[in-house]
């Protein structure tokens, strides 16, 4: 049992090292069959081992240590991995999407360079990913976050001879690591007040702490924690680099930008679950920073025309909705919408792909149109994913989404405008993806000329990932049937023995009541409610009069230039921070203090300052034997002599 | 403390004494008759006078140095013929392996042809 | 009688092979002369063996003049990984030199030989043998290249000076045994407990007789003098062994002599390796900024690592001298194998060893410069490599002692450090070629021995851990 987890993480490893080391030399076929066969060995070897754990196992973690890794004083942090229900849901969801994506990318990267590189890129981001959700203490976990990081970087600026790429890498890794450096500090924080790092030790202690303990400094852990989240899963402030990854190829935005890699943050407060339920001050934060970004973001995809970049403010927006599962004290909600949004959100990427395959790389929404007929198969993959994404009944979205809505409207720290702004988000959500819909695939066509007859549907290595994942998406919900449609939540059961202490702690110690009042049934018509008018408007404007868009733009035009430049956020990032660091490093760091100070006094004297006493002593190496023989001598007579006078 | 030590002491001041002794006695009482022979130091294998660039063979040494090693490994058997029955077994293999390891030198040697003098 | 043999397995095996070498050597005909090297190779695996065989089984032999404990077997595995490489990297270079083989190889055994018997010895007479045995051996291989001047030049040196060297540790066996009629550490331990013990001062002085004789082979200053001579006259793949072995064996033995049975002297000697261990570092590290040699460089770089090693040394504690037990062996990684690479590199004659031949050799090799590169970023301690963790466990052990100032010195020579070794890293990858030095393909037995290199040092640089308590036995010095 606990070989075969194990054993899960080695096949993406080697076939990482195989095709990154010997990868130049090998077929295409070679690569994409090794990159493939790794990542579909490691989704084997999830399920059966999450069927096996379930079907066998108690439901209590499982930590296994594998060896030392680091040990300075009392801080110890082993090679452990831990395993319980959540680790397992996490494992499955994402090498079963890795694997799919995978298989995708055969044909989408069928004539790029670097072939090699792409896939044993993507193995290693794989193997990365599960060090960091089966990781057993944060030190590793950190080993995984930071390693997915890396893959980011490097598959964002996989087309590095392109400017905008390889910028766009090293914007993601530098603002996520503004992000990470809050993670460092608060498991340093963690080490000092508690003593451990590992998930087994510190959850329990954790959980016994006395009432009337002063939790100020869990509440620091937390929020510092959240700060690494906050970098890593794209949420107000710090998601300014998801859109610019969109320059990486598409499968690397299904798999990391929406799928797995930007979730992690949303694991890592679901798997702090305990630490977060006795720190409601940072659990509430991060519902207000999760429900926000969902508003803020959803706005900004309204006036996109990019697709892609579309899909990437949706990504941010439904990842704010996970925060607010989890944030209003219902962590299972957000795994929920985590693995139903892995789902739809790949798929939608991979539609996009496909779209953008057979429109030679054009992205622009504007010149594209009536694509339904020509990319059948597309087209309603695409569709199904809207469906599900908008939380249209019977699609798996529905379910997940309105379990997080109904927690923000009575979970333990849910509250009435959570629950209002979240609703509103589904109205836009609606409204943006069926805009991008209507905009791909209705209507007449507004594809150029040139492009008109290149136009056609991708070979079915692209195409059948696409049906399995479509037929994911509208299944993936059935998991969890509300309660108040008669279900019962069974994935919500099956996360319980992970959560149910921390939801149950904080039901008991909440500040204040559930809102209560309203009935499952009757939130579910809200949002239903919201979601159809989203779709009507979408229809309204782009189907029946797609005239009126531009004529609301023109009426309200500050309003529409503020969402069209996404609120000024980059620019004002530009303004206060980019701007000023670089004036300040340019006229006094660099030409002051570097140049000046550090290498004209320091680095240079100190360099001249040591190169000349060097040239002093190196006169003692004369190369002549007696004068050798004499230092010896003097030495050890100075040295006896030491010890004579000195006793 | 170091009291074992002084007839030590004494054997060294005696020795010492002694050769001083009999090279200032010589150098006091002796009959000097310089002669191009006497002044000449003792001769022994290669004439003292000529040129010193004269080349003969390394051998000389290599046998020479090979010989001494040989001869001073071979001091080893007396103290142990000396004790040979207080050892009984063991100090026979050990005395037996010891005149393996030099025999295995002495075929290196032989092998390597430092004792052919032809060559 | 058995298990006094099993005791001393792995120096009988290492002895039996260096025999077996030598006398096969005139029967090999030149041409197969690398089966000799093989069959060397052999003999150090199969001393390996016998060495994880005595530790099942650790204990005094021989009259308690020999000890096979954690200790032993951690510095014998570190002398048989030492000789292993070396082996391993010179197969190729003797044909390429065309130097005999057989007479190499068995010098090598038994130089490990007698590094064993260092390590293992109790009684210092015995320690004194093996010490004698490494040094005439390595005597020898530094002049191994026989028509090269500066070759024979390193030799006389390193003999004439070697030898004055062990003069002094000779000296400061007869003083311990004049302090307490005893040459057994052992017996040295129980009589300096006992009441009525031997004179402090005498204690001091003795240790540092012996800390004269062993410094020299550690090169620790100001003993330090002759190293970069003799590593740039000899032959570089024999400067591995050198550099590593010997130095290895002597702090060995120091660390059994200063913090066993004398260590009440070591408390009045502490200044002296204080400011040995400063002079050291800063008498390697600041030369080393000149050279425009890459032997000569390493070779002061080889200076300043001693330093380093004697910070461990000074801390004194369990933690300090596991950390140098550690540090050894991380050290043993990287200087052999740069020492190897350099020797592949230098070419025919070892004839291209300037700093300037290495430019843009990243260009023309990208695998040799990597490796390079690897084991300099290690020597400079560059994190994720072993020489990161190894200077690491020895500064914190430091700083445990509380030996504030020692430690910002050694921390500010290693900054000092970074700059040379990165010139040469800088040079290789910035500069425009061609490389002058040897482009010829790396032989499959020299990849192996940098492949065990580099490999160990990233081992030992991410997974410490299990190597660091193996490390950590090594801090019981003498048997109980």
């Amino acid at each position: 049992m606990k070989d075969i987890l194990l054993l899960m993480l080695f096949p993406p490893l080697a076939g990482a090292f195989l095709n990154g080391v010997f990868g130049r030399r090998y077929p295409k076929a070679l690569v994409s069959a090794i990159a493939c066969g790794a990542s579909g060995l490691a989704a084997l070897f999830a399920l059966i081992g999450a069927w096996n754990y379930t079907r066998f196992w108690s439901p209590a973690a499982l930590p296994l240590r594998i060896g030392t890794w680091i040990r300075a004083g009392a801080f110890r942090a082993d090679f452990a991995l831990y395993y319980d229900r959540l680790t397992l849901v996490m494992t499955c969801i994402v090498t079963v999407v890795a694997f799919l994506i995978h298989l995708y990318s055969r044909g989408y990267m069928e004539h790029e360079e670097g072939y090699y590189r792409f896939f044993s890129y993507m193995n290693l981001f794989l193997f990365m990913m599960l060090v960091l959700v089966t990781a057993g203490n944060y030190p590793l976990m950190f080993v995984g976050w930071e390693g997915v990081g890396l893959c980011s970087y490097l598959l964002i600026g996989f087309y590095f001879p392109k400017k905008s790429a390889s910028d766009a890498g090293k914007k993601a890794f530098i603002v996520t690591r503004i992000g990470d450096a809050g993670f460092t500090v608060g498991v340093a924080l963690m080490f000092w007040t508690f003593g451990t790092v590992s998930f087994h030790s510190l959850f329990p202690k954790v959980a016994l702490m006395p009432a009337g303990w002063d939790s100020n400094a869990l509440t620091a852990i937390c929020l510092l924690l959240f700060l690494g989240a906050v970098g890593k899963s794209a949420q107000l402030p710090l998601y300014v680099w998801l859109p610019d990854a969109m320059e990486g190829p598409t499968p690397v935005s299904a798999l990391i930008h929406a799928a797995t890699m930007v979730t992690a943050g949303v694991y890592m407060v679901a798997r702090s679950n305990v630490l977060y339920a006795h720190a409601p001050i940072a659990l509430e934060t991060v519902a207000i920073v999760g429900c926000i970004t969902a508003f803020f973001a959803a706005t900004i995809a309204i006036c996109q025309n990019d697709l892609k970049r579309l899909l990437a403010y949706s990504t941010i927006s439904q990842l704010g909705y996970m925060f607010l599962g989890c944030g209003a004290g219902l962590f299972a909600t957000g795994i929920f919408h985590l693995m139903t949004h892995a789902f739809f959100k790949s798929l939608l990427f991979l539609a996009a792909g496909s779209v953008m395959h057979a429109m030679s790389g054009e992205l622009d929404m504007r010149k594209m149109g009536g694509l339904r007929h020509k990319m059948p198969v597309t087209y309603w993959t695409f569709f199904a994913a809207t469906l599900a994404i908008c939380g249209i009944p019977g699609f798996s979205g529905f379910f997940s989404k309105d379990e997080i809505l109904a927690a923000a409207y009575n979970g333990p720290l849910g509250g009435p405008w959570l629950y209002w702004l979240g609703t509103i988000t589904a109205g836009l959500t609606a409204f943006y993806m069926f805009r991008a819909l209507f905009m791909t695939f209705h209507g007449p066509s507004r594809v150029p000329e040139d492009l008109a007859h290149h136009v056609h549907e991708s070979g079915s290595k692209m195409t059948g990932p696409l049906i399995v994942l479509a037929i994911l998406s509208v299944i993936g919900g059935y998991v969890s049937i509300p309660s108040a449609l008669g279900g019962s939540e069974r994935f919500d059961g099956y996360l319980a023995p992970v959560f149910f202490s921390s939801e149950h702690f904080l039901r008991t110690t909440a500040a204040h009541a559930p809102s209560g009042g309203w009935s499952g049934l009757t939130l579910m018509g809200f949002s239903l409610a919201f979601a159809l008018g989203g779709v009507f408007a979408a229809y309204w404007l782009y189907l029946k009069s797609p005239e009126l868009p531009a004529r609301i733009a023109e009426r309200f035009a500050a309003p529409y230039r503020l969402l069209v430049n996404k609120y000024y956020v980059d620019q004002f990032y530009n303004w206060l921070i980019v701007r000023p660091i670089r004036v300040c490093s340019e006229s006094f760091l660099w030409k002051r203090v570097d140049a000046g100070a550090i290498d004209g006094g320091m680095v240079e004297g100190s360099g001249a300052v040591t190169v000349a006493l060097g040239g002093i002593l190196r006169r003692i190496y004369s190369g002549n034997l007696r004068s050798y023989a004499t230092w010896v001598l003097l030495g050890a007579v100075m040295w006896i002599g030491y010890i004579l006078v000195m006793r | 403390m170091l009291s074992p030590y002084i007839p030590i002491l004494v054997q060294a001041i005696i020795v010492a004494g002694l050769g001083a002794a009999i090279l200032g006695v010589s150098a006091l009482v002796g009959v000097r008759k310089r002669s191009s022979e006497k002044l000449a130091p003792y001769e022994c294998g290669i004439a003292p006078v000529g040129n010193a660039r004269g080349r003969f063979s390394v051998s000389f040494y290599l046998v020479g140095m090979l010989f001494i090693l040989f001869d001073v490994e071979a001091v080893f058997l007396y103290p142990w013929a000396v004790v040979f029955k207080s050892l009984h077994w063991a100090g026979f293999i050990e005395m037996f392996l010891y005149i393996l390891i030099l025999l295995a030198g002495y075929v290196y040697v032989w092998k390597k042809g430092a004792l052919d003098w032809t060559r | 009688m058995t298990g006094d043999i099993i005791r001393l397995f792995p120096e009988i095996v290492l002895g039996v092979s260096g025999i077996l070498v030598i006398l096969f050597a005139p029967f090999v005909p030149p041409r197969r002369q690398s089966l000799l090297g093989w069959f060397a190779l052999f003999g150090v695996v199969a001393a390996g063996a016998a060495d994880a065989l005595t530790a099942r089984d650790p204990g005094l032999a021989f009259g308690g003049s020999v000890s096979a404990d954690s200790f032993s077997v951690y510095f014998i595995a570190l002398f048989l990984l030492v000789a292993g490489v070396t082996i391993l990297g010179s197969i190729h270079y003797l044909e390429r030199e065309n130097l005999p083989a057989g007479e190499f190889y068995a010098l090598i055994l038994l130089a490990t030989l007698g590094m064993a018997l260092m390590a293992a010895g109790l009684d210092l007479v015995l320690v004194f043998l093996g010490l004698e045995l490494s040094s005439l051996s390595t005597y020898i291989l530094a002049g191994y290249r026989r028509h090269d001047k500066r070759s024979n030049e390193a030799s006389l040196k390193y003999f004439l000076l070697g030898s004055f060297a062990t003069a002094f540790f000779l000296y400061g066996i007869a003083f311990v045994y004049g302090l307490s009629g005893t040459t057994n550490l052992m017996t040295l331990a129980r009589r300096v407990g006992a009441a009525g013990g031997p004179n402090r001062t005498f204690a001091a002085v003795a240790l540092l007789l012996i800390f004269v004789g062993l410094g020299f082979k550690v090169s620790a200053a100001p003993f330090q003098i002759w190293t970069p001579d003799v590593y740039q006259g000899a032959p570089a793949p024999v400067v591995a062994f050198l550099s590593v072995g010997p130095k290895a064996a002597a702090f060995a033995v120091l660390l059994r002599v200063f913090f066993g049975p004398l260590s009440e002297g070591s408390h009045m000697a502490f200044w002296l390796l204080w400011l040995s261990a400063i002079l050291t570092m800063c008498l390697g590290n600041l030369a080393a900024i000149w050279q425009s040699n890459v032997k000569r460089l390493l070779a002061y770089s080889a200076i300043a690592q001693a330093g380093y090693i004697l910070v461990g040394f000074a801390a004194g504690s369990a933690d300090g001298r596991s950390a140098v037990s550690f540090y050894l062996v991380t050290y043993a990684l990287m200087n052999t194998g740069a020492f190897l690479l350099v020797a592949q590199l230098a070419g025919g004659g070892e004839g291209r060893t300037e700093i300037d031949d290495y430019k843009g050799l990243a260009r023309e090799c990208p695998g040799k410069a990597a490796v390079l590169s690897v084991l300099l970023l290690s020597l400079s301690g560059i994190p994720t490599t072993a020489g990161f963790l190894g200077k690491f466990y020895l500064f914190r052990a430091a700083v445990d002692s509380h030996l504030i100032a020692l430690t910002i010195i050694a921390v500010l020579n290693s900054v000092v450090s970074v700059y040379y070794y990165f010139r040469l890293i800088v040079v290789m990858y910035m500069e425009e070629g061609p490389a002058a030095v040897s482009t010829a393909r790396l032989p499959g037995s020299l990849w192996a021995a940098l492949a065990v290199s580099v490999a160990g040092i990233f081992y030992l640089g991410i997974f410490p851990s299990a190597f660091l308590e193996f490390a950590r036995l090594t801090s019981n010095l003498l048997p109980h």
